[in-house]
C-alpha cells in the first residue's frame, strides 16, 4: 500500500491545523456561514437533514486494516457506531458534530487519511477497479497511476477552481469494474496493438446527474510518460471553455457534447503540443517509488483448488454458494479475492457497524495481508485469501453477518442515502432497496435470476448510479408524494449504456411488483446462458415496457 | 418584507444547530430539540416574527439554514410538517427508528401520528 512520505504527512497535518482554525473562527462568529461553507466543503463536511456529514477519502478504494480500525473508532466515538460506503469508494459518517471535526481529521491523519477533495469544484478522489493488482484479467495494476494522478491533482493551483467537480476513474483490466465510461475522464490501461507497450486509452465526457452521458474516446493510445501533460492539456481546455454561467451545464460532458468530440480532441491536442511532457511528468524515480508501494504482497506457492477447499465445498452448500457467488479469480494460483457483501437482506446498502469494521480489519490481518478494498457497488473486498483459508474466513464472516452470498445478484443493490439523510433528496432510496431485497431474498430465486444490477438514487443527481443500473430507480416527488421512475437497460461495464424510462412513476409500494414483472419477461424469454441485461439488449425495451405498464394503477401515480 | 415567500399557516421555524448540526425548532424563547416545544405561528404577523427570529439567529451564528415549514397539529399536540421531507427531519431516518429524535424522545412518533 501507499505510505505517506514526509511531504504528504506534513501537507495533511497542515490542512488539519488550517481547518481547525477555520472551525474555531466559524464557532466564534468570525466567519459567516457563507464564508465558511466552501471551506468546510473542501474538507468533506456537508450539512444533511439531521446533522453534519463527513466524507472521508479512500483513494482508489484501498484501505489497510489499521485504517479501517480507526474508522471504526471514529464511528463509535463521534458518530452512531456505523458508517456508509459510497459509490465513490468513500466513507460517509452521518451524525457528525462540527465541533468534533478537527479532532476526527487529526485521528484520520494518524492513519494517513483525510477528507480533502471529497467535495468542491476540484479533481476529486480518483477511483479504480476494486480488484486492482489481483484480477486475473488485468493488464496492469491501475493504482500506481491513480496515486500519481492524486498527487498531481491534490491542491493543484490551476485546477482548484474548476467550473464544476471533476471525477477520474482508472482500470487496468479487460472488464471495466470501475464504471470508467461515466466519469469526466476514464482511463483504461491498454497494450499497444503493435509494440505491446502499455499505455492509456482515454475517455472523456462521461457522467451521470441530470444529463447522463457515456464518455467518448479522445485518445486510443497515450504513451505513459505523456499522461500528466495530456491530462493537463485536457483540464486546461475544460477550465478555459467549460461553462461557468450555469452549474447544470458546467461539467466537461456538456462542453464535449456542445462542441463535439472532434473539436474537443483538436483543442486538447493543440494545447498538448504546446506542453513539454517531460517537464510535467513526474520523475521516473518518483513514478518508480510510487509503483513499489503497490508491489504484490509475498504470496506463497500454493496449488489451485486444494483438497481442503473441495471437501469443505462438498460438505457445506451454503459455503459452496458463497465461494461461487462472492469469490473472484486471483492472478496468483491458490489465492482468491472475495467480496464481503454489505447488502444483507433488509439492511441499508453500504452501511457497516463499527463492530463489523473491526471484524473485517482483524480478518484482513489474519488472511489478507492486512488489505481491504472498497467497491463502487458499496461492498468490501478481501483481496488476497488463500483458498485453503476460505472456509475459516467464511465462518468468521458469517458469525458477524457479513457472509451474504449475493455479490452481483438482484439483492446486491446500490442505493444512495436518499431522503433518510440527504438534504438534496426528493425521495427515499434505502427503503426501496430494503423492500426489493426482501422480496427477492430466497437464495434459489436469486441464483435462478442471475446477475442483475439494481441501482437507486434519491434525486436526479444520480449518486446511486441509477442511469447505469440494468434496472434503475430514481426517486422523485410527484403531487406531494414520493414517486419512483424506473429505467431499463443501463450498464456500467464494457457495454456502458444509459437506461431508458419504462413508464409513469410509481408509488413506493408498487415498485417490487413492477420489478417482478420485468424479471418475469426476462425469465420467459432468455436464451440459455443469457444474463438479464443481454436479454434486454437482444429483445429491446418494448416487451419489458408492455409488461411494466400492464398493471400500473395510473390513478395511484 | 413581502409575505409572498411565507408558507401557508400554521408554520414553525426549523434550522440546524451550528455546533452540532442537530435539527432544532424555535420555541419563542430560544431553540429546542423537541418539536413539541416549537412555537406555532397561526397568522402572518407571527409568521413574520418567526422569520425575523431565524434571520437573527443566523446572524448571531446560533443556527444555520433556518426556514419556515407549514404544519398540521397532530392529535398528540405535535406540529407535524405537511411535507414528507420535513416530517422525516422531525423524527429521524425512517430506516433507523433507533436513531434521531424518534429514539431520543420516546412516544414522539406516536404523538406525531407517524407510525414506523
Ligand atoms: C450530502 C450528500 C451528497 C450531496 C450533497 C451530493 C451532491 C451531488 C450532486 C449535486 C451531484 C450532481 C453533479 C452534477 O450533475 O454535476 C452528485 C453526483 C454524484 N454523486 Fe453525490 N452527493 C451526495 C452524496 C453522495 C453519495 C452518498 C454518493 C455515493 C453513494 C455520491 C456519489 C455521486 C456520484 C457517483 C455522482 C454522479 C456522477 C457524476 O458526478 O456525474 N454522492 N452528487
Ligand atoms: S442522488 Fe440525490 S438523494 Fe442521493 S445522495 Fe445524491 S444528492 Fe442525495
Amino acid at each position: 500500500m501507499y505510505r505517506y512520505d514526509e511531504f504528504d504527512a506534513a501537507f495533511v497535518r497542515d490542512r488539519v491545523a488550517q481547518f481547525s482554525a477555520q472551525v474555531e473562527r466559524r464557532l466564534s462568529g468570525a466567519l459567516t456561514e457563507d464564508e465558511f461553507k466552501p471551506l468546510r466543503l473542501q474538507n468533506g463536511v456537508y450539512l444533511q437533514l439531521h446533522a453534519y456529514m463527513l466524507r472521508i477519502a479512500i483513494p482508489y478504494g484501498t484501505l489497510s486494516a489499521r485504517q479501517l480500525r480507526q474508522l471504526a473508532l471514529i464511528g463509535e466515538r463521534f458518530d452512531r457506531g456505523y458508517g456508509h460506503f459510497t459509490t465513490r469508494q468513500n466513507l460517509q459518517f452521518n451524525w457528525i458534530q462540527l465541533k468534533d471535526v478537527p479532532e476526527i481529521l487529526s485521528l484520520l491523519a494518524d492513519v494517513e487519511m483525510h477528507a480533502i477533495q471529497t467535495s468542491g469544484n476540484c479533481i476529486r478522489n480518483v477511483t479504480a477497479d476494486q480488484f486492482a493488482g489481483v484480477a486475473a484479467d488485468e493488464i496492469e495494476d491501475p493504482r500506481p497511476v491513480a496515486e500519481l494522478i492524486r498527487q498531481w491533482s491534490t491542491a493543484h493551483p490551476e485546477f482548484s477552481f474548476l467550473p464544476r467537480k471533476f471525477k477520474i476513474a482508472v482500470t487496468g483490466a479487460e472488464e471495466d469494474r470501475a464504471a470508467v465510461a461515466v466519469h469526466d475522464i476514464g482511463l483504461r490501461i491498454v497494450r499497444h496493438p503493435e509494440t505491446g507497450e502499455t499505455g492509456y486509452a482515454v475517455l472523456v465526457g462521461g457522467g451521470l446527474g441530470r444529463t447522463p452521458m457515456v464518455g467518448k474516446w479522445v485518445r486510443d493510445f497515450l504513451p505513459k510518460p505523456h499522461l500528466l501533460a495530456y491530462l493537463e492539456a485536457l483540464m486546461r481546455v475544460y477550465n478555459a471553455e467549460g461553462r461557468r454561467d450555469n452549474k447544470y451545464k458546467a461539467r466537461v460532458k456538456i462542453l464535449v457534447h456542445e462542441i463535439g468530440i472532434e473539436a474537443f480532441r483538436a483543442r486538447v491536442e493543440a494545447e498538448f503540443a504546446q506542453l513539454d511532457p517531460q517537464r510535467i511528468q513526474a520523475d521516473a524515480s518518483e513514478v518508480e517509488r510510487i509503483a513499489r508501494y503497490f508491489a504484490p504482497p509475498a504470496h506463497a506457492d500454493l496449488p489451485d483448488n486444494p483438497p481442503a477447499l473441495r471437501r469443505a465445498r462438498a460438505a457445506n452448500p451454503d459455503f459452496d454458494r458463497w465461494v461461487e457467488q462472492n469469490g473472484f479469480p486471483h492472478k496468483v494460483p491458490g489465492y482468491q479475492a472475495v467480496t464481503l457483501s454489505l447488502k444483507g437482506i433488509g439492511e441499508a446498502p453500504g452501511d457497516i457497524s463499527s463492530a463489523g469494521m473491526r471484524l473485517v480489519a482483524d480478518l484482513a490481518d489474519r488472511y489478507s495481508f492486512g488489505e481491504i478494498r472498497v467497491t463502487h457497488a458499496q461492498n468490501l473486498v478481501l483481496p488476497h485469501i488463500r483458498q485453503e483459508d476460505l472456509h475459516d474466513l467464511w465462518q468468521a464472516l458469517a458469525a458477524g453477518g457479513l457472509a451474504t452470498a449475493n455479490a452481483g445478484l438482484i439483492t446486491d443493490i446500490i442505493a444512495c442515502p436518499g431522503l433518510d439523510y440527504c438534504a438534496l433528496a426528493t425521495a427515499r432510496s434505502i427503503p426501496i432497496a430494503q423492500a426489493l431485497a426482501t422480496r427477492f431474498a430466497a437464495p434459489e430465486r436469486q441464483r435462478e435470476i442471475g446477475p442483475l444490477a439494481i441501482k437507486i438514487s434519491g434525486c436526479i443527481n444520480a449518486c446511486g448510479h441509477h442511469h447505469v443500473g440494468h434496472i434503475g430507480i430514481l426517486g422523485l416527488e410527484k403531487r406531494g408524494e414520493e414517486s419512483y421512475q424506473i429505467t431499463l437497460g443501463g450498464d456500467a461495464g464494457n457495454a456502458s449504456a444509459i437506461g431508458e424510462i419504462l413508464g409513469p412513476g410509481l408509488v413506493a409500494g408498487d415498485v417490487p411488483d413492477a420489478i417482478e414483472r420485468l424479471v418475469a419477461v426476462y425469465l420467459a424469454h432468455r436464451k440459455p446462458g443469457e444474463v438479464f441485461v443481454e436479454s434486454v439488449r437482444r429483445l429491446g425495451i418494448q416487451p419489458f415496457k408492455t409488461a411494466f405498464n400492464a398493471e400500473i394503477r395510473h390513478d395511484a401515480a | 418584507m413581502s409575505s409572498a415567500k411565507l408558507p401557508p399557516l400554521p408554520a414553525i421555524l426549523i434550522a440546524n444547530d451550528l455546533l452540532t448540526g442537530d435539527t432544532v425548532f424555535y420555541s419563542g424563547q430560544g431553540w429546542t430539540r423537541h418539536p413539541g416545544e416549537a412555537q406555532i405561528a397561526e397568522d402572518e404577523a407571527a409568521s413574520l416574527g418567526l422569520e425575523a427570529a431565524g434571520q437573527e439567529a443566523m446572524r448571531l451564528n446560533r443556527v444555520v439554514d433556518a426556514y419556515l415549514v407549514d404544519v398540521v397539529l397532530s392529535a398528540g399536540g405535535i406540529p407535524v410538517p405537511r411535507h414528507f421531507r420535513e416530517r422525516f427531519r422531525l423524527l429521524g431516518p425512517t430506516i433507523r427508528p433507533d436513531l434521531g429524535k424518534q429514539a431520543e424522545f420516546p412516544g414522539l412518533a406516536a404523538q406525531a401520528g407517524q407510525t414506523r
